[in-house]
C-alpha cells in the first residue's frame, strides 16, 4: 500500500514535470515556426496585392453575372480605353462578396445584388461616400420580380393574388439568408399595400398568406430555381433576368410581369484604391453598347435608348414589357436602410416575425 | 488501485527506459511542439474565436439563441436527425462492412470502390441527385422534398461510409480463427458474435459513429434543395448559422456554433464511454 501511495505521487510529480516541459518544447516550436508562418501569410498577402497593377481589374459580382459579364468584358477589351486590360472575376451570392471584399479580397469593381451590400463597403472604408453621385444613382443594371411558371401557365397565374389562392404552392429563397428574397417579399408587400384599401395591416395578411403557401426557402436565388426546376411547386418568385435565363437555356418554364411589382436596382461601384481603368470599365458598362450587352443576358438597361433582340423573353420584339405599378425601394420603402429595419430585422423584423409565428408549410 | 498500476505499467511498456519516461527527447519535442502549433492554428485557435465571438454578448447571446423558437426547433431537427441516421449508420454500415470482409460475390470490389461516393461527392452535387432521385419526379414515385423525411434521406446519404471504413478493416485483422475456437469450446453463434466479435468491432464502431454524427450536425450542401429550409420543419442548424451570419447577427452566428460545439463533444464522450463499457463486458 505505501509503495503505491509513493508511486502515485512520484506519478504524480512526473505529471507535472512532464507538462512543463511540453509547454516549453511548445513555445520553442512556436517561437521557431510563428515568424515563418507569418512570413508565408505576409508572402500570399503581397503576391494578393501585386496584382493591383493599372492594367489589371479586378471584378467582384454577385452570382448571376458570371455569364452576363463575359461578353460585355470581351466588348470593353475591344475600346481603346480596355485595350491590354487583364480582368479576374469572382462570382458568388451578393453577401458573401461583399464580406469577402471587406475581409480583404482585392476589387476594382464590385457589383452586388442589393445596395446595402455596398453601403457595408462604404462603412468600411473601401468604398467612396459619393459613389452612387452618378446619372443612374450608382445603379449599373436593373430587373423586376416576376413569378416563374411551368410550362404553358397550367394555373393561369396572372397577378400576386394568385399567388396566395388555396393550394398553390411557391417557392422563394429565405429572405433570411437571401438578398434576391428580400426583393420577392418587398414585392408582395407593395401589392397588398397598394392595392384600393391597403395598409400595412392587409399587407401583413397577405405576405402571411404568401408564406403559408410556401413549400420550400432554399438559400439562395439560385438554390430555389434549381429547386423548382427540379420540380418543386407552382411558381418560384424570381428576378426577370433569372427567368429569361432559365428560359433561354431551353428549361420548360415561362414567366408572367405582373402588372405592378417592385423594381430590382443592383449597384455597382469603383473601390477607394482601384486602378484608373475600373472607372473606364464603369463608364463603358453604363454605356448603351454595355446595356445593350446586360439586356441579352436579361437585365433591364438602366439608361434608355437601349434596343435590342433579347433571346428568352416572352416577346424578343419587346423584351422588357412596361410594368403599369412599377414600385421602387427608395419611394415605396424610403430606402434599403429603413426597409431592412422595419422588415428583416432579426428581432423586431415584420416578416421575421411572420415566419416565426408561422407553422409554414403545415 | 490495482487497475490503476496496471494501467501505468502498459503505458511504461515500449517507452524504453523507465526512469525516463516523461523526458522528451529533443527530436520529439520538436515533434510535439509541431503538432501542438499546427493544431493550435487550424482548431483550437479558430474554435477558442467562435467561443469568444459568441461570448461577446455574456450569457445573453446563449440564452437568446436558445429561447429563440426558430434556433431551438433547428437544434431539435438536427440532433434528432443525426442521431437517428447515426443509429441507422451503426447497425447498416456494421453489416456492410461484415459482407464486404466476408462474403464473397460478384461485384463486391465495386460495391468496395462505390461505398466512400457519398462521402466524396460534392454535397451540392449529392442533394441534386437525390432531389432528381427522391423528388417531385421521382422516377421511383417516391417525393419526399421540403419534408423532415428529406433531412434523414440527405444525412444517411453523406454519412454512410464512415462505419463501414471504420469497421471494416478491425474486421479484417479479426482471425477468423478464433470464431472457430469459440464454436469448438460449445459457444453458439450469438455468444460468439457478442463475447468475440462485438467487443473487438465495438471500438470501431464507435469511432465511427462520432464522425457521422458530427458530419450529420455539421452538414449544409445536400440538404438546401432537398429540405427546403423550411423554419420549423426542414431547418436545420448550418442553414439557421448562414441566416445569422448573412443578417450580420455574428453573436447569435457564434452562440449557435459553440451550442452545437458543446453538442457534438457531448455526443463523441458518451460514445467513447459507452464503447469502453461494452469493449470491457466483452
Amino acid at each position: 500500500m505505501t509503495y503505491m501511495t509513493q508511486r502515485v505521487e512520484s506519478e504524480t510529480k512526473e505529471r507535472a514535470d512532464m507538462t512543463r516541459r511540453i509547454r516549453l518544447a511548445a513555445l520553442v516550436a512556436s517561437a521557431l515556426a510563428a515568424p515563418a508562418a507569418l512570413a508565408a501569410l505576409a508572402g500570399c498577402a503581397a503576391s494578393n496585392g501585386a496584382t493591383a497593377d493599372a492594367n489589371h481589374l479586378s471584378i467582384v459580382g454577385f452570382s448571376v453575372l458570371k455569364t452576363a459579364n463575359e461578353p460585355v468584358i470581351s466588348a470593353f477589351r475591344k475600346t481603346p480605353a480596355g485595350k491590354g486590360v487583364e480582368f479576374t472575376t469572382s462570382y458568388g451570392a451578393s453577401g458573401d462578396q461583399s464580406r469577402a471584399v471587406a475581409g480583404g479580397l482585392h476589387a476594382d469593381e464590385v457589383h452586388l445584388s442589393l445596395t446595402p451590400d455596398v453601403q457595408s463597403l462604404v462603412d468600411a472604408g473601401l468604398v467612396g461616400k459619393n459613389w452612387d453621385q452618378n446619372a443612374t444613382h450608382g445603379i449599373l443594371t436593373d430587373s423586376v420580380v416576376v413569378f416563374l411558371v411551368r410550362k404553358g401557365n397550367p394555373l393561369g397565374i396572372t397577378s400576386w393574388d394568385d399567388l396566395v389562392k388555396p393550394g398553390v404552392k411557391v417557392i422563394t429563397p429565405s429572405p433570411a439568408s437571401s438578398g434576391s428574397a428580400k426583393w420577392n417579399i418587398l414585392a408582395a408587400w407593395a401589392h397588398a399595400a397598394d392595392a384600393p384599401g391597403g395598409s400595412a395591416g392587409k399587407a401583413k395578411d397577405f405576405v402571411t398568406k404568401l408564406l403559408h403557401n410556401t413549400v420550400a426557402m432554399p438559400g439562395s436565388g439560385s438554390d430555389a430555381l434549381a429547386s423548382f426546376l427540379a420540380g418543386n411547386g407552382d411558381v418560384l418568385l424570381a428576378y426577370e433576368n433569372d427567368s429569361i435565363e432559365a428560359r433561354a437555356a431551353g428549361d420548360a418554364v415561362d414567366y408572367v410581369v405582373p402588372r405592378d411589382t417592385l423594381l430590382i436596382e443592383n449597384p455597382a461601384a469603383v473601390t477607394t484604391d482601384a486602378s484608373s481603368k475600373a472607372r473606364d470599365f464603369l463608364d463603358f458598362q453604363l454605356s448603351p453598347a454595355g446595356q445593350a450587352l446586360y439586356a441579352k443576358a436579361g437585365f433591364r438597361p438602366v439608361i434608355s435608348g437601349v434596343r435590342t433582340k433579347v433571346p428568352g423573353t416572352n416577346d424578343p420584339s419587346n423584351p422588357f414589357p412596361k410594368v403599369p405599378h412599377l414600385y421602387t425601394i427608395d419611394r415605396d420603402f424610403v430606402g434599403w436602410d429603413k426597409a431592412n429595419s422595419e422588415f428583416f430585422d432579426d428581432k423586431t423584423g415584420v416578416i421575421t416575425k411572420i415566419l416565426s409565428g408561422l407553422n409554414i408549410g403545415s | 488501485m490495482s487497475t490503476a498500476v496496471l494501467g501505468q505499467d502498459t503505458r511504461a511498456v515500449g517507452r524504453g527506459r523507465p526512469g525516463a519516461r516523461w523526458t522528451l527527447t529533443g527530436g520529439s519535442s520538436l515533434g510535439l511542439g509541431v503538432v501542438l502549433l499546427w493544431f493550435s492554428l487550424l482548431v483550437l485557435i479558430p474554435l477558442a474565436a467562435i467561443v469568444a465571438t459568441a461570448g461577446g454578448e455574456g450569457w445573453h447571446g446563449y440564452v437568446d439563441t436558445l429561447t429563440n423558437p426558430q434556433s431551438w426547433a433547428a437544434i431539435k431537427l438536427t440532433v434528432g436527425q443525426s442521431l437517428l441516421v447515426t443509429g441507422v449508420n451503426v447497425v447498416m454500415g456494421t453489416l456492410i462492412a461484415w459482407v464486404l470482409v466476408r462474403d464473397r460475390f460478384v461485384g463486391k470490389r465495386l460495391l468496395d470502390l462505390v461505398i466512400d461516393i457519398p462521402f466524396a461527392m460534392p454535397t451540392i452535387v449529392a442533394g441534386l441527385v437525390l432531389l432528381s432521385l427522391y423528388g417531385p419526379r421521382s422516377p421511383l414515385g417516391v417525393n419526399v422534398s421540403n419534408t423532415q423525411s428529406s433531412v434523414t434521406l440527405a444525412l444517411a446519404f453523406v454519412t454512410l461510409p464512415f462505419v463501414v471504413r471504420t469497421v471494416q478493416p478491425v474486421l479484417a485483422e479479426l482471425d477468423a480463427d478464433v470464431e472457430e475456437a469459440a464454436a469448438s469450446l460449445g459457444a453458439s453463434r450469438t455468444t460468439t458474435l457478442r463475447r468475440v466479435v462485438l467487443p473487438a468491432v465495438i471500438p470501431a464502431v464507435a469511432a465511427g459513429a462520432a464522425l457521422s454524427f458530427a458530419r450529420a450536425i455539421s452538414e449544409y450542401g445536400s440538404l438546401v434543395l432537398l429540405s427546403g429550409s423550411l423554419p420549423f420543419r426542414t431547418e436545420v442548424v448550418s442553414v439557421r448559422v448562414l441566416s445569422f451570419i448573412e443578417g450580420g447577427d455574428r453573436t447569435s452566428a457564434a452562440a449557435l456554433a459553440t451550442i452545437m460545439l458543446g453538442v457534438a463533444l457531448a455526443v463523441i464522450l458518451a460514445l467513447d464511454v459507452l464503447q469502453r463499457r461494452v469493449a470491457r463486458r466483452g
